[in-house]
């Protein structure tokens, strides 16, 4: 796996270097970068094009660090940890650096909201004071208040921006059936790009055009869904912004990990509920066999049809040739009356790959130790 | 799977056989291709221009069914040119002598005539797998579903002896496995002829362990398949069927047959969590919760048991299919059937199960645990075979190729093989019931070559009967360079084109896995109905 790179090490011890940032002694292994050393050493660097599943990418330039020896400011993802580095993360000279690139980041993106000061307050029916457009508001994306821009935003305290913005309305994709592609709200650190070629290996989509007219977009710019795309939402979980986001977001009062009910992989995977419903899949990243990824069924097709109305919710027995409701004690009696006419070789039990061990456990117990019979098996041929 | 998931990414060449990987095993896929993208060299031996085919260093496009005759093929290249791994086959296998002798059968020539492949990339391959270590074999169902599967399994288990790929990380003969607990079910039992954990039930000393731990009178006889069960439900040996969460009318070949049995029946239970196709047929309904209204565990296709755990509350009066199968003993007035929770079950499975006596609910808690996990103190274990297999030595197997059961005919000029979406999900009972999944692959598609569809005056989209000596059903055509000449591929995930109705159930005499890969069908236009019969 490479997407922590923690199983880089394999046969080769690795050596470390220890550093100093911001005063503090850090020892790393050799190959890891600044940032993940600050990372490491609990120092928060602000940054929105890195990810730690993906390579570095050296795009937003928030990251810049002061470096002893080294000249200008180089960004701390791209630049390898050694021995003896005496590393500064912060000054008001390198914040104003900061502040300059994500101004020009902003300045394509809906912004008003962002450089508020009331931001937080404001909730989706009030009146904005400063009368931004709707669909220009923070308070109005999928991603209010889970959103990595504003963080970065409130962090370097921009409060309004130096440049021209750049307000031109841009596509929204929503081919897709389980999220949409809003690309004004897009910043361009290519973090989907990235994933959709290091971690999916997909590849289907890429960096488009240049300067303003730059964009992320499918082979020959098609709508996502007649694109390669497999609708895995890798891309979409580690967007640091609500460019890409699920049709409907519903956020989770509680998590409950567990394992895919649908294939053999047998990804972990974190079920989000609200209200006695399923609202949401997050894969789990520390998962032994998905490192946190999911396919689109995992991710996508699960709280649709455990929550499904047709979902069977009463015993059924025939009568007159149709099947009615019936209790339990009521159905569990005849079931038990009814198997037990019958041993041995007239009777058979078909188990399933879908349930439990325990479930398949106590089924051929039951065959074979209450209905005398082996006839046992389950779709495992099919 | 001999290996794990993770250890994928250790091997310097793969080789993936039988197996649509980025669709029917996705994360796997995404492991596949980053491997390659790291510079593991893939051969896919696939009949169908599967995803991975675009990552391939070859691509072995062999005829269905001829997978020992490539297989024995690559390994007569191995031996002859000294490729072969003579200390691992010296020291932990036997019968190389008579193997190595039946290598004689299969020329390169021959091999090129029965599969279609060109010799020089049967060699290219045998000389990429050989050469590159650690190499991973992975298959899935076009290895085993057809009635030569074991044959085939035997095949690729030798290639790994001869190349002594197997026990270290980054090797081994890797079987995906398709639903997520098709492993745990096997593991526990839920097999004709195997108590948990594989133990024989012909076995007496087993059978006396069982007996005193259930307090029953157990049969040493093995029982039937379930590709025996239906057969015998049809003549009417078999008269009552308990079914937990399967869907054996558009899952099992020859649907119009597993109908009639159903119907022949005189008592038939089906617990599910939807009325599906088969449940329309029972006699009781038993309403099942799925799997995120219950606690339990799962064991993945690299032998991981992982916890289960409750989200949400049963839907309706739903129960976890435990309770119920418990509840119905109880009725029966069985003992032994007292179990609290999943948990319970797990300490009596951990108790009479060695590959599983180190697992419990506790250290599951932290992660999944691989069995074989004898112990509370084992760690589990990520790669089997590592210093000796289960038998002892690695028998080399002396392979002959036996053709698919029903080959095409004049009548029947095309081969069916069956595949997957990753869209959908076995039969649809889960995958069918959400919009978008549907929105991606909401009908059936009969994969079909453009040269084929040409002779048959077919277009795409056109509406055709594909019809086999079974049965026949119509769907929609996709003429794709994907299908081979002579070769039409159609998935089973959908009710309204019930694909099983035109395959084959004759199955492997050991493993008794039908032909699903294999059935002669013919393909034809659906004439325009008469519009105006009415007037
Ligand atoms: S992505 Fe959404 S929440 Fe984040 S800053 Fe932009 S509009 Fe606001
Ligand atoms: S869509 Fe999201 S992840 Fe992709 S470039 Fe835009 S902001 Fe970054
Ligand atoms: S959903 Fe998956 S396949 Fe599609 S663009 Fe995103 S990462 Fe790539
Ligand atoms: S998320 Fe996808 S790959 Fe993972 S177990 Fe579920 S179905 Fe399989």
């Amino acid at each position: 796996m490479t997407i922590s790179g923690t199983a880089v090490a394999g046969d080769r011890k690795l050596k470390t270097v220890s550093l100093t940032i911001d005063g503090l002694k850090v020892e790393v292994p050799e190959g890891t970068t600044v940032l993940e050393a600050s990372v490491k050493a609990g120092i928060y660097i602000p940054t929105l094009c890195y990810h730690p599943d993906l390579e570095p990418y050296g795009g937003c330039r928030l990251c810049v660090v002061e470096i002893k020896q080294m000249r200008g400011l180089p960004t701390a993802c791209t630049t390898p940890a050694t021995e003896g580095m005496v590393v500064t993360t912060e000054s008001p000279a390198i914040n104003e650096i900061r502040r300059a690139s994500l101004e020009m980041i902003l300045s394509t993106h809906p912004c008003e909201c962002l450089v508020c000061h009331r931001r937080d307050r404001c909730g989706p029916n009030d009146i904005c004071l400063r009368s931004v457009a709707v669909d220009d508001r923070c308070v109005t994306c999928p991603s209010n208040q889970d959103c990595e821009l504003q963080k970065v935003v409130d962090y370097l305290g921009v409060h309004e921006l130096h440049i021209p913005r750049d307000t031109t309305p841009r596509d929204i994709d929503n081919s897709n059936p389980f999220f949409d592609f809003d690309h004004n709200r897009c910043i361009l650190c290519a973090r989907c790009v990235r994933t959709c070629q290091e971690i999916t290996c997909v590849g289907a989509i890429d960096m488009a055009n240049r300067g303003y007219n730059a964009k992320i977009a499918a082979f020959n710019d098609l709508p996502l869904f007649d694109s390669i795309c497999r609708s895995c939402g890798e891309c979409m979980v580690r967007c640091p912004t609500g460019a890409l986001n699920p049709k409907e977001v519903i956020r989770s009062d509680k998590e409950v990990k567990t394992t895919c009910g649908y294939c053999g992989v047998g990804c972990s995977m974190y079920l989000g509920v609200k209200n006695g419903k399923i609202v949401g899949v997050r894969g789990d990243p520390e998962g032994p066999a998905n490192q946190g990824r999911l396919c689109v069924k995992g991710r996508f097709g699960i709280a649709e049809f455990v929550n499904h109305q047709e979902r069977l919710n009463m015993p059924l027995i025939r009568k007159d040739d149709k099947l009615v409701e019936a209790s339990w004690e009521e159905a569990l009696s005849l079931v038990a009356e009814k198997l037990g006419k019958y041993r041995g070789e007239e009777i058979a039990v078909i188990s399933s790959a879908k349930s439990t061990n325990e479930d398949n456990y106590v089924m051929q117990k039951l065959a074979r130790a209450v209905l005398g019979t082996n006839n046992v098996d389950h779709c495992a041929r099919l | 799977m001999t290996n794990s998931i993770n250890d994928i990414s250790d091997a310097k060449c793969i080789l993936a056989i039988g197996t649509n990987t980025t669709e029917a095993h996705p994360i796997i896929g995404m492991d596949v291709r980053q491997a390659v993208h790291r510079g593991t060299r893939l051969i896919v031996a696939n009949p169908l221009e599967v995803g991975l085919v675009e990552d391939a260093a070859l691509w072995l496009q062999h005829r269905p069914g001829t997978d020992v005759v490539l297989l024995m093929g690559m390994m007569k290249i191995i031996v002859d040119e000294g490729l072969a791994d003579e200390a691992f086959i010296g020291s932990r296998c036997e019968n190389y002598a008579e193997f190595k002798e039946s290598l004689k059968d299969y020329p390169l020539k021959l091999v090129e005539e029965i599969t279609g492949v060109p010799g020089e990339k049967v060699t290219e391959a045998a000389r990429m797998y050989a050469t590159n270590k650690p190499a991973a074999i992975l298959y899935t169902l076009g290895i085993t579903q057809h009635t030569h599967g074991t044959d085939n399994v035997m095949a690729l288990a030798n290639l790994a002896m001869l190349t002594g790929n197997i026990g270290k990380p980054g090797s081994g003969v890797n079987p995906l496995r398709g639903q997520n607990n098709v492993q745990g079910a096997c593991d526990v039992g839920a097999l004709p002829n195997v108590y948990p954990g594989y133990q024989s039930v012909a076995d007496e000393k087993i059978q006396k362990k069982f007996e005193a731990a259930w307090g029953a009178r157990l049969d040493p006889k093995p029982g039937k398949t379930l590709t025996e069960i239906i057969p015998a439900a049809h003549d009417g040996k078999i008269k009552a069927i308990y079914l937990m969460g399967e869907n054996p009318s558009l899952s099992d070949p020859d649907g119009k047959h597993v109908r009639e049995a159903l119907n022949r029946l005189d008592f038939f239970v089906v617990q599910d969590i939807f009325l599906s196709e088969t449940a329309q047929f029972a006699d009781v309904v038993l309403p099942a919760c799925s799997f995120a209204e219950r606690e339990g565990t799962f064991t993945n296709t690299e032998r991981r048991v992982q916890r289960v755990r409750k989200a949400i509350e049963p839907v309706g009066v739903s129960q976890p299919d435990w309770w119920i199968t418990c509840q119905i003993a109880r009725h029966m007035g069985a003992k032994g059937f007292d179990f609290e929770s999943p948990e319970a079950i797990m300490e009596e499975i951990a108790r009479l199960t060695p590959s599983y006596g180190g697992i419990n609910y506790k250290r599951l808690e932290n992660g999944g645990l691989q069995w074989p996990c004898p112990t509370e103190e084992h760690p589990g274990t990520a790669i089997l075979h590592t210093d000796i297999f289960t038998r002892g030595k690695g028998r080399f197997m002396p392979l002959t190729y036996r053709p698919p059961a029903e080959m095409p005919d004049e009548e029947y000029p095309l081969v069916l093989t069956t595949h997957r979406s990753l869209f959908q999900f076995h039969t649809g009972t889960m995958t069918r019931k959400v919009k978008g999944l549907n929105i991606f692959k909401g009908e059936e598609r009969v994969a079909i070559n453009p040269e084929d569809a040409k002779s048959l005056g077919i277009n795409d989209d056109e509406m055709v009967r594909v019809v086999s000596r079974r049965g026949d059903v119509t769907a929609k055509v996709m003429i794709t360079e994907k299908s081979p000449k002579g070769t039409v591929a159609m998935t089973f995930h959908f009710a309204e084109t019930p694909t099983n109705e035109l395959t084959n159930p004759a199955y492997d005499p050991v493993a008794k896995i039908p032909e699903f890969k294999v059935s002669a069908v013919r393909v034809e236009k659906v004439k325009k109905a008469a519009v105006s019969t009415a007037r």
